[in-house]
């Protein structure tokens, strides 16, 4: 579907300013279980679809947050081109606007950049109901402060997303992977020594005792890295099923902890409960306890993926005093009345 | 704060910091009235060179207390003005924070202070096989800290990202003295992505104290292609050819007949004097990668309307290759008394078209202009050449350098890619933003620095400014569409 809501989004967003109402901003609802529950009368950008401007030579696709993901991506393979985060979806309906909302990157993200490195620009309204444009379709961009990037993984609580512009990227000629029985510590050491080397990797998983990496580059030299470094051959979809999260390990447990630590932290619980992504730098952690200290403890932080919870509780890392105040005056400058997703992020924010 | 109060000022700070650490005296300041845009000069109250992270939140602190404006300033390359002192201000140089604290291999990053100069760093790492990807050309002398506050480029910024790729982390200090972490060693942090903010941030929202780099695998292999042209518009077009075919190559470099002639003069490049333009592709990757992709860019290039395609032989070639394309705006200066250098940018398939218009804007204000700039990100960089010694060419120079940056808005880009909006493009900075967006850029400042201290009257232009500078366009009648309010 095509068509551009925007005024009527506006319309609302400043009827909710007008009178203090907190608004619960939805669209594809794949990720609502990421994030605090929300109170509010929703405001659904669903609508506000299509895209808007796509030039392959520019290596930029302009779209309304409303669009499927899977219709960007479409149009982008047609060109045999690629969103390069590699974003989970977790469902058919997940929205271009959600997934950078959410600022969620899959498997590629430690070779290629976060959903953050590709934004180029966007359209929000405020708070205040007012239309602003940051950024803007060109790959360099310092004219005012990067409020474009300051959107990804704010979940709507500075601004309700209208427009998105994103570098893209072509699709590598010839990808394959292979995988390596070995224990956390050597295979991760090998795969750092791999990629010193410049070795094609793009993608690495550490599961039930083995490391799976991904090469990607031309023919030759992908078949030329493989000879070097060796591995057993696995399917390349095996990516897929770790940036949707279809993998049977998502399935299979409960209480899933998100544990974002400096790549080479030593492995902080026992290899069965972990499933281990970005060169040992995301930790999938299936655990009862708490794991907001543990992180902490080596350099990261933690966050509440699928609970089991009323979603009321403290799903990301609480932040320092002195942070908290600042990301509050930060929200407020954009939202003085906290009308926005209110709460989503943290119960302050 | 009046003169009468200065020397308890500075007696208050000589308290907390080392004795040639305060500048006062006028022949001391001299050095620091302006940064890399020389047109614009002024003379701070004082100059303070602090060596502890401890003395720089005494300064804040201090300053905050007494309500004095402090402008940071890193090695002073700025292009745009950022670093200019205000008179009535503290100027805080960041030049004695120049250690490498720490290079971690196993994660590829290194942890430095801010004043550390950008190329220290891919020396610091080069026997690991490892460097720091963002190269502006200045690399030799701008510092580590100005380029987070710029979110500095370099020619290699098409594959690899600018500065806001590259870093971690920061430790900043407010105005308040405020001690904050700003990312983290791992790939993303909880809360709102500060780091992405204070990246280009001209030194507005608070000092950076301390940065964690990215480093990079050295390629294995990197190969340079010469490539010439009958017209600029021909390698205009092939810059996008390329890059729809699925190439980015490392660098994509653009240089008119008068760039190649003064690069050629001054570093003996060995470039083809007569080409209309020239383009320097660089391909890195795998050994394998590249040799592959070089079949494929020599063949684009050639359906492209390439009238030579030279590949350097070897390292010593590709060096010298670059090094004309390093030189280029030392070498451009020797061929006027001033130069002005512009930094729009557009979207690629307009480069055709723009180019044309800037060369009839040069026409018109009788004022050559030199074309040497990063195509592959579509970042402009037309160098006026000028003489400041004749009265009003300087005012005419910028008002031709302004016309520039308000096409590029015009075509969908931007007024500065890489070097900043300092206080050289704070008027343009009215076109590219309505008023609704600057007064939230004045909030966000407000969050972080609620006095409006440091460095105040950069970057963002008021909105009493913009209505100035609106009625000054409507008064000569060269608003080009009215319609619009903005892009
Ligand atoms: C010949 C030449 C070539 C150049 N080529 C390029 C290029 O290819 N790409 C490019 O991007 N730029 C280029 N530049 C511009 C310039 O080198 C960059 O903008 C650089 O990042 C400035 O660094 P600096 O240390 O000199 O900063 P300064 O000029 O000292 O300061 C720049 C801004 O940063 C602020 N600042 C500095 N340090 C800090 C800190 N620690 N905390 C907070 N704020 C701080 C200052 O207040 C100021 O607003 C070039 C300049 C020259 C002269």
């Amino acid at each position: 579907m095509i068509s551009d809501i925007s005024n009527k989004l506006q319309v609302q967003v400043k009827a909710a300013f007008d009178k203090k109402t907190a608004l619960r901003i939805s669209a594809g609802n794949s990720k609502s279980f990421y994030g605090r529950g929300v109170k509010g009368e929703e405001i659904s950008v669903a609508d506000h679809a299509g895209i808007i401007e796509y030039r392959a030579s520019e290596l930029v696709l302009t779209a309304r947050s409303g669009t499927l993901l899977s219709d960007v991506e479409t149009a982008l393979a047609e060109n045999n081109q690629m969103l390069a985060f590699e974003p989970p979806a977790h469902a058919p309906s997940a929205t271009l606007g959600g997934s950078i909302a959410c600022g969620l990157s899959g498997p590629r993200r430690p070779f290629a950049g976060a959903a953050r490195d590709f934004v180029l620009g966007t359209t929000i309204i405020n708070g205040k109901g007012e239309t602003l444009k940051f950024g803007g379709q060109v790959m360099k961009n310092v004219a005012g402060y990067d409020a474009s990037r300051l959107m990804v993984g704010a979940q709507g609580t500075l601004g309700v997303l209208l427009d998105i512009s994103i570098k893209v990227l072509p699709k590598p000629e010839t990808e394959l992977t292979i995988s390596f029985e070995q224990d956390f510590e050597t295979a991760h050491k090998a795969l750092r020594q791999w990629i010193l080397q410049g070795q094609p990797v793009t993608a690495s998983y550490y599961y039930n005792g083995a490391l799976s990496i991904r090469l990607s580059s031309t023919g030759n030299s992908v078949k030329k890295a493989h000879e070097m470094i060796g591995g057993e051959l696995r399917p390349n979809d095996l990516w897929q099923s770790l940036q949707h999260q279809t993998h049977e390990f998502f399935s299979r447990h409960k209480n899933l902890w998100r544990v974002s630590v400096p790549a080479s932290a030593k492995s902080i619980l026992a290899d069965q409960q972990q499933l281990v992504e970005w060169n040992g730098a995301l930790r999938w952690v299936a655990s009862d306890e708490d794991l907001f200290t543990t992180a902490k403890d080596v350099g990261g932080h933690a966050s509440k993926y699928r609970m089991n919870s009323d979603n009321e509780e403290n799903i990301f890392q609480p932040l320092s005093s002195t942070m908290l105040s600042l990301q509050q005056r930060l929200k407020h400058s954009f939202d003085p009345d906290n009308i926005l997703n209110p709460g989503r992020l943290y119960p302050e924010l | 704060m009046d003169k009468l109060h200065l020397p308890a000022l500075i007696a208050e700070l000589q308290k907390f910091l080392p004795a040639d650490g305060v500048l006062h005296s006028a022949e001391d300041l001299a050095p620091y009235e302006c940064d890399g845009l020389s047109a614009y000069q002024a003379q701070p109250m004082l100059v303070v060179i602090p060596e502890t992270i401890a003395q720089i939140e005494s300064i804040l602190k201090l300053c905050t207390e007494k309500n004095i404006p402090v402008v940071a300033r890193g090695a002073g390359t700025g292009l745009s003005g950022g670093a200019l002192p205000l008179e009535n201000g503290i100027l805080l140089s960041l030049a004695r924070f120049n250690r490498i604290l720490d290079i971690n291999t196993d994660d590829r990053t290194a942890r430095v202070q801010p004043g550390v100069r950008n190329l220290a760093i891919s020396e610091a790492v080069a026997s690991h096989g490892l460097y720091y990807a963002p190269d502006p050309s200045s690399q030799i002398a701008c510092s580590i800290g100005g380029n987070v506050a710029e979110n500095a480029g370099g020619v290699h910024c098409l594959k690899y990202g600018l500065t806001v790729h590259n870093i971690m982390k920061l430790e900043i200090i407010t105005m308040q003295g405020e001690h904050l972490t700003i990312g983290g060693e791992a790939f993303d942090s909880p809360g709102y992505d500060l780091l992405a903010l204070m990246t280009g941030s001209e030194g507005l929202l608070g000092i950076i104290t301390e940065i964690t780099v990215k480093l990079l695998p050295k390629p294995s292999a990197t190969k340079v292609l010469l490539v010439s042209f009958d017209s600029v518009a021909t390698a205009g077009q092939a810059v996008s050819d390329i890059i729809a075919n699925g190439i980015i190559p490392a660098g994509l470099e653009l240089m008119d007949n008068a760039a190649i002639k003064a690069a050629d003069d001054f570093a003996h490049a060995g470039y083809p004097r007569n080409a209309a333009a020239i383009l320097l592709c660089e391909i890195d990757g795998t050994v394998e990668e590249v040799d592959d992709q070089l079949q494929l860019a020599k063949n684009i290039l050639q359906q492209s309307g390439a009238s030579e395609i030279r590949l350097a032989k070897d390292e010593k070639e590709r060096l010298k290759f670059w090094a004309g394309r390093k030189a280029a705006f030392p070498a451009v200066g020797r061929l006027s008394p001033d130069y002005y250098c512009m930094d729009g940018t557009i979207p690629r398939y307009q480069l055709a078209d723009v180019l044309t218009r800037i060369k009839q804007l040069s026409d018109e204000y009788n004022l050559p202009i030199v074309n040497v700039f990063h195509a592959g990100d579509g970042n402009l960089h037309p160098l006026i050449l000028y003489d400041a010694n004749i009265e009003g060419e300087l005012e005419r120079t910028e008002e031709l350098g302004g016309k520039i940056l308000e096409i590029c808005v015009e075509v969908g880009g931007t007024i500065t890619g890489e070097h900043g909006v300092g206080i050289e493009k704070i008027n343009q900075m009215c076109v590219q933003f309505n008023s609704a967006e600057l007064t939230q850029f004045h909030a966000i400042k407000h969050a972080f620095d609620p006095d409006e201290l440091l460095n105040p009257g950069k970057n963002i232009p008021t909105l009493h400014r913009c209505a100035e500078f609106g009625a000054m366009h409507v008064h000569h009648g060269q608003v080009p569409h009215p319609e619009l309010d903005r892009f």
